[in-house]
């Protein structure tokens, strides 16, 4: 059984780390980070079984790829706690000659990333990669991929949602960031996304629904998803998610998508989010 | 006696038959295959024009069909590579190229995968489809990304050896050929070396680096140059990068004066490269045969050649402008 509240206390700290790097920076994108704080607390958590001391092919591992890769703060401050590299070098962020570059890249040879995202569109392809890779080396481990929603607007995510179930790729578990919000607004406003559900079950995905802000929903539907992995369809998880969750004056608006906080600011959103893990030394 | 020399060295090279590169490209990919099992190939609705059916017979799981979906191919093949495997695609070099550019550069050359991309119907003669597919801007976009390795072959031997060579240089590779069948004139046993240009002829009065299906022409113009008692240099850069610098300069420094020519256009291409070299540490006087800042259009390969300054009277012509400039 999953310890729910040990999970939310590493999502508090998490939450802190980004508010921190962010605001350190002073730049990069907290809202979209702080909403998927629980997804990502889950899956490295909880979910996946992965090896901190990494290897680049992941053989025999779980292994998860980040689509947007421009809420970087949330996946380094989850591998910095998963042992990935040390926590104090969250310190870095952005900064010149640092590992954590402003979108996950490889270059620099941070462990835990694998492939260069930021670009959007390009994650679903590359985790069908490994994905078929994994079930030609015999490996029955699952391959995960985080998109945001207004990333669904790029072309190639429906040339990959089109390639997964054509060719049975279910050792795939896709998820969806739905906070309906980027950079210039409401996805309803910029471009509409329609029947998610509907569209991917017409591409002939098994989709599911989850509420990503809600640790024990989170464990319970990636659990959900991983028991219906090979059985012939990839699976693509619509999480419903608030952006800037865990601080009241960045939930639920696209405000915050690419913006840091002030000195004020961040006092008033470390004040909310109770550090359990210990800050990293700035 | 190096006029003696030249003639020989450009008497040896002779047609074996007409063959096409991307034949020699599915021939070295049947054989990578089978001396390795990690390579993997993937196809964007070509098999046929890429020539990868007898891979695909002898080797059905570990081939995928995209689908007219390139940009997803690229992502697939960067995913292959991160769990190990040595994934070729195969498409026409348009669409190898500037339409998956951005997936290229984040997802393969950014994030240093081991893939190759292969990539047929290169150039002008292509021919009748016209300027839509006949792409001249491939070689520059590609050597522009950093650590992208960038190989034209000749002919269909080369291009074969090429393709197997590339298995073992742990990178991404652009490897381009084309559609036409072609003067097959390299050695069929042939150990491809990449970033190794091949001296095809000593001479005196001029250098001529040459690249891809323009080889042969330059070989064509060689031999005619001899007879009028013009001793051309003649060096096949078959990697455009990481380019052979020691031998171009040592070349350009003997003879004084250089061409080079290719099935591209001047921007970005071989010749660019090769002027990069000389202005930083031998300026020497160059001409190039290109394409000068044109799209193609539909017609015959040798139609095309001729129009847009890639014929062997183009090369004998700029070897002749050259050797004034002395």
């Amino acid at each position: 059984m999953a310890d729910i509240q040990h999970l939310q206390k590493v999502a508090s700290q998490v939450r802190r780390d980004i508010i921190r790097q962010t605001h350190l920076a002073a730049s990069g994108h907290p809202g979209g980070s702080l909403g998927c704080t629980d997804f990502f607390t889950a899956l490295y958590f909880e979910i996946m079984e992965h090896d901190p001391s990494f290897n680049m092919d992941g053989n025999n591992e779980d292994m998860f790829f980040l689509s947007n890769g421009h809420i970087s703060p949330v996946f380094y401050s989850v591998l910095a706690h998963s042992g990935y590299f040390p926590k104090d070098e969250l310190s870095t962020f952005r900064k010149i000659d640092s590992r954590l570059q402003g979108h996950p890249a490889t270059h620099e040879g941070l462990p835990g990333i694998r492939v260069a995202s930021g670009s959007l569109g390009q994650g679903i392809s590359v985790a069908i990669g490994v994905a078929l890779a994994k079930k030609m080396n015999g490996d029955d481990k699952t391959v995960f991929v985080l998109t945001g929603d207004g990333e669904l607007q790029e072309g190639q995510i429906w040339e990959a949602a089109m390639f997964a179930p054509h060719h049975k790729v279910d050792n795939l578990i896709l998820t969806v960031d739905w906070n309906g919000q980027q950079i210039d607004g409401p996805t309803k406003a910029v471009m509409a996304l329609g029947d998610l559900e509907a569209k991917f079950k017409a591409f002939g995905w098994d989709v599911m629904h989850m509420e990503g802000n809600d640790m024990e929903a989170v464990v319970a539907g990636l659990n959900e998803a991983k028991s219906r992995t090979g059985k012939g369809k990839p699976i693509c998880i619509l999480m419903k998610t608030e952006m800037g969750y865990g601080v009241d004056f960045m939930q639920g608006t696209h405000k915050w998508h690419g913006k840091a906080t002030n000195a004020e600011q961040t006092e008033n959103a470390l004040s909310q989010l109770e550090e359990t893990l210990g800050d990293y030394a700035a | 006696m190096l006029a003696a020399k030249n003639k020989s060295m450009l008497d040896q090279l002779i047609n074996t038959g007409n063959k096409s590169t991307r034949d020699g490209f599915g021939a070295g990919l049947l054989e990578v295959g089978r001396q390795n099992s990690e390579v993997v190939a993937l196809c964007a609705d070509l098999i046929g024009s890429l020539k990868m059916q007898a891979f695909i017979d002898e080797y059905p799981d570990r081939f995928f069909q995209i689908g007219i979906a390139e940009a997803n191919m690229m992502g697939i093949a960067s995913g292959l590579a991160i769990a190990g495997k040595i994934p070729y695609t195969g498409t026409f070099a348009n669409f190898s190229t500037g339409r998956v550019y951005d997936q290229i550069r984040q997802s393969i050359a950014y994030s240093h995968k081991n893939v190759k991309i292969c990539a047929s119907h290169a150039g002008l003669t292509l021919g009748e489809d016209g300027a839509t597919h006949q792409i001249l801007e491939d070689m520059g976009m590609m050597k522009m990304l950093p650590g992208m390795c960038v190989i034209n072959p000749c002919d269909y031997n080369q291009t074969k050896a090429a393709t197997i060579a590339i298995a073992d240089h742990h990178g991404p590779v652009y490897l381009r050929f084309g559609r036409p069948g072609w003067p097959n004139f390299t050695p069929a046993d042939q150990k491809f070396e990449i970033g190794k240009a091949l001296l095809l002829s000593e001479g005196a009065d001029v250098t001529i680096f040459s690249t891809g299906h323009l080889v042969w022409k330059t070989i064509e113009a060689a031999k005619a140059l001899a007879e009028e008692g013009v001793s051309v240099e003649l060096i096949n850069i078959h990697t455009i990068k990481p380019l052979d610098e020691a031998a171009i300069l040592a070349s350009a420094k003997k003879t004084g004066c250089v061409v080079t020519a290719e099935e591209h256009q001047m921007n970005g291409g071989l010749g660019d490269s090769v002027a990069q070299v000389l202005a930083r540490q031998l300026p020497t006087p160059i001409e190039y045969v290109a394409v000068n800042d044109s799209f193609g259009e539909s017609g015959k390969p040798a139609d095309l050649l001729d129009k847009y300054g890639l014929s062997t009277q183009h090369v004998i012509d700029a070897a002749k402008r050259a050797i004034a400039r002395k």
